[in-house]
């Protein structure tokens, strides 16, 4: 077996996908072409203002609501008219941007947090790691709704700071538990003995070998999140209506069952299929860390 | 080592309840403002007299004072709404989300053991890989949308069950399981996955041991070295996995209870939610978080009971 220290191995995204299965290689596209659409979804031609009500009825008397798919409406229409795909796309902005800041915030402060307190140990780290397991001691959706009640106003910012810092607890754990193990490792005892100082051991060798981890745990962690903010706007209390989001157009389409079950099924499945791809693409990707530490 | 278990659940309790007033209590938003009518809120005096009425004019930690002995003697306080004592209606709701967790944890682990065993006894094969592949599938689908699936099939198509609604296990007992079946299982599918994906793992490196191999020397069948002696050890993470997992289905209840409209306390908590009853929120969203601690504490103490190795090293 050829080796190549990890550092020299150039990453190529291509060379990844390649070596994916079947099924990884569905989800990881499934994540990018969720991503550029929600991004870029102003820019896509012919996509419906996912708020745009038509009229209810056409000339010809028939109903415009609940529509089956058509060359208009892709995917149909909802029980107010409004195109699903259209709203499918908006919708994904609010799971993505939940996601974006619960990870941002957790990799970056938890990191930190859970790599400092893991290093110095101490009167620190007993007092950090309490206050952690009191704010884990609740159950995560109760926490979440008794802070949402309590703060009124319900849009995006509020939404994502709340889940921002609920996320940081988490990561740091997962960081503090790694940053024992590494703090243990020969090189770190090799820098001491050098007489670094202790904030550049903390930059320059803990926290780089902490990352991965973390890392590895922010995907999983996203697939929690995509879901946990379906099962929040699910109960009306995510994004206000008339804003989409994947939860509340399934909590739409739930009195209309009797008549058409799609409205509810087109959000629904890309709920399911964006939690699987990131649960998968995860377990992937820690299959393949785990490979690599055992080849160093 | 029992003691001082004790004291570190007296102290998270302590704390838990501290952050649940603090939380309620400093966040934006007068509570007064959800007690009255927009048009008494610009009668000064009228608030000030409530204010004063309802101790908020106290200082902060004379407040959590006052609320924490209160509370402690078993009085949470009375729905801002409704008047009922709080403690009613947790005692009222708590046999509908009891009921539902045990059932759903029950479907869960008789699902999961045969399942993990399987799939850890022929590990690397089709039948380990499509066992796993199913747990990762079932972990991907949130609660509320199974039980829709549910519904539409069960309900809406078939006719069979209900869709909404609760019986009382003391009315009818068929009529009970009817209404706690649909709901059980949206609860469960994730549990399994879950607790299919721990049992699997443990097995595998149980089959390991020594003990297996001399049990397998003595010529014993396989289907009993599994069930009798490498299961066992798994029971320990399994009972942790369960524990831990309660917070996860205490949050689960409160969507599913909202979903089949059971009466239920996740569904209370809802309604205090959404009704603005700060008083009522406190006092669920203590009890809530207090019922998992306490949970918790016991798996510890069960875990250092029945396995002997962990007493000693402690």
């Amino acid at each position: 077996m050829k080796f190549s220290p990890p550092s020299k191995r150039k990453f190529s995204l291509l060379a990844a996908f390649k070596s994916m299965g079947f099924l990884t290689k569905l989800c990881f596209s499934w994540l990018v072409v969720l991503v550029l659409s929600a991004i870029f979804a102003d820019l896509i031609p012919g996509l419906d203002d996912p708020n745009y009500q038509a009229w209810l009825f056409d000339t010809t008397g028939n109903e415009l609501r609940n529509d089956t798919p058509s060359w208009n409406h892709w995917l149909g229409t909802d029980v107010n008219g409004r195109d699903i795909l259209a709203r499918l796309i908006y919708g994904a902005r609010v799971s993505l941007a939940v996601v974006a800041s619960g990870v941002t915030c957790g990799v970056i402060f938890g990191g930190l947090f859970g790599s400092f307190v893991g290093y110095v140990r101490g009167k620190r780290e007993a007092v950090v790691m309490a206050s952690i397991d009191v704010i884990l001691a609740f159950p995560g959706l109760v926490l979440l709704l008794t802070i949402i009640t309590f703060v009124g106003a319900r849009d995006l910012k509020v939404l994502c700071i709340i889940i921002g810092a609920l996320s940081i607890p988490i990561y740091t754990r997962v960081a503090r538990a790694n940053a024992l193990t590494v703090s243990r490792r020969e090189f770190v005892a090799a820098a001491e003995a050098l007489g670094t100082k202790q904030r550049t051991i903390l930059i320059k060798e803990i926290v780089p070998n902490v990352l991965p981890t973390v890392l590895a745990y922010a995907l999983v962690a996203a697939a929690v999140l995509v879901a946990l903010e379906g099962a929040l706007a699910f109960l009306g209390l995510s994004v206000e209506s008339p804003a989409p989001s994947w939860g509340n157009m399934i909590n739409l389409a739930r009195a209309d069952l009797r008549v058409t079950i799609w409205p509810a099924v087109w959000p629904s499945l890309a709920l399911v299929f964006t939690v699987f791809s990131l649960n998968n693409v995860g377990d992937w990707i820690r299959q393949k860390a785990q490979k690599r530490a055992a080849a160093i | 080592m029992l003691a001082a278990r004790l004291v570190r659940l007296v102290a998270t309790l302590l704390a838990v309840s501290f952050l649940t007033f603090f939380l309620v209590n400093t966040l934006p938003g007068d509570p007064i403002n959800a007690l009255i009518p927009p048009d008494a809120q610009q009668d000064q005096e009228f608030v000030a007299q409530l204010r004063e009425e309802y101790g908020l004019n106290d200082p902060f930690f004379v407040r959590y004072g006052s609320w924490l002995s209160d509370a402690v003697s078993g009085d949470l306080g009375r729905s801002v709404i409704t008047d009922q004592l709080v403690t009613d209606e947790i005692k009222h709701r708590i046999p509908v989300t009891g009921e539902l967790a045990i059932v759903s944890i029950g479907i869960a682990v008789l699902l999961a053991i045969p399942l993990g065993v399987t799939a850890g006894y022929r590990q690397g094969t089709k039948i380990d890989q499509s066992i796993s592949a199913l747990a990762q599938f079932l972990l991907s689908i949130p609660s509320f949308i199974v039980g829709l699936v549910l519904i539409y099939f069960l309900s809406i198509r078939l006719r069979w069950l209900p869709a909404t609604g609760w019986t009382r296990l003391t009315e009818s007992v068929t009529g009970n399981i009817k209404t706690v079946i649909m709901p059980a299982i949206s609860l469960a599918l994730t549990e399994i996955a879950v607790y299919t994906r721990i049992v699997r793992s443990d097995m595998i490196n149980t089959l390991k041991e020594t003990y297996v191999l001399s049990a397998k020397s003595k010529g014993l069948k396989d289907r009993f070295i599994l069930f009798r002696h490498a299961l066992r050890p798994s029971s320990l993470t399994l009972t942790t996995i369960v524990g831990l997992n309660i917070a996860g289905l205490i949050g689960g209840t409160v969507v599913i209870e909202q979903l089949f409209a059971l009466p239920g306390l996740g569904k209370r908590l809802l309604d205090a939610i959404f009704q603005r009853d700060f008083i009522m929120v406190q006092g669920v969203t203590v009890f809530m978080a207090c019922v998992y601690v306490v949970i918790n504490t016991c798996v510890d103490l069960f875990y250092m009971i029945i396995d002997p190795r962990i007493r000693r090293k402690s």
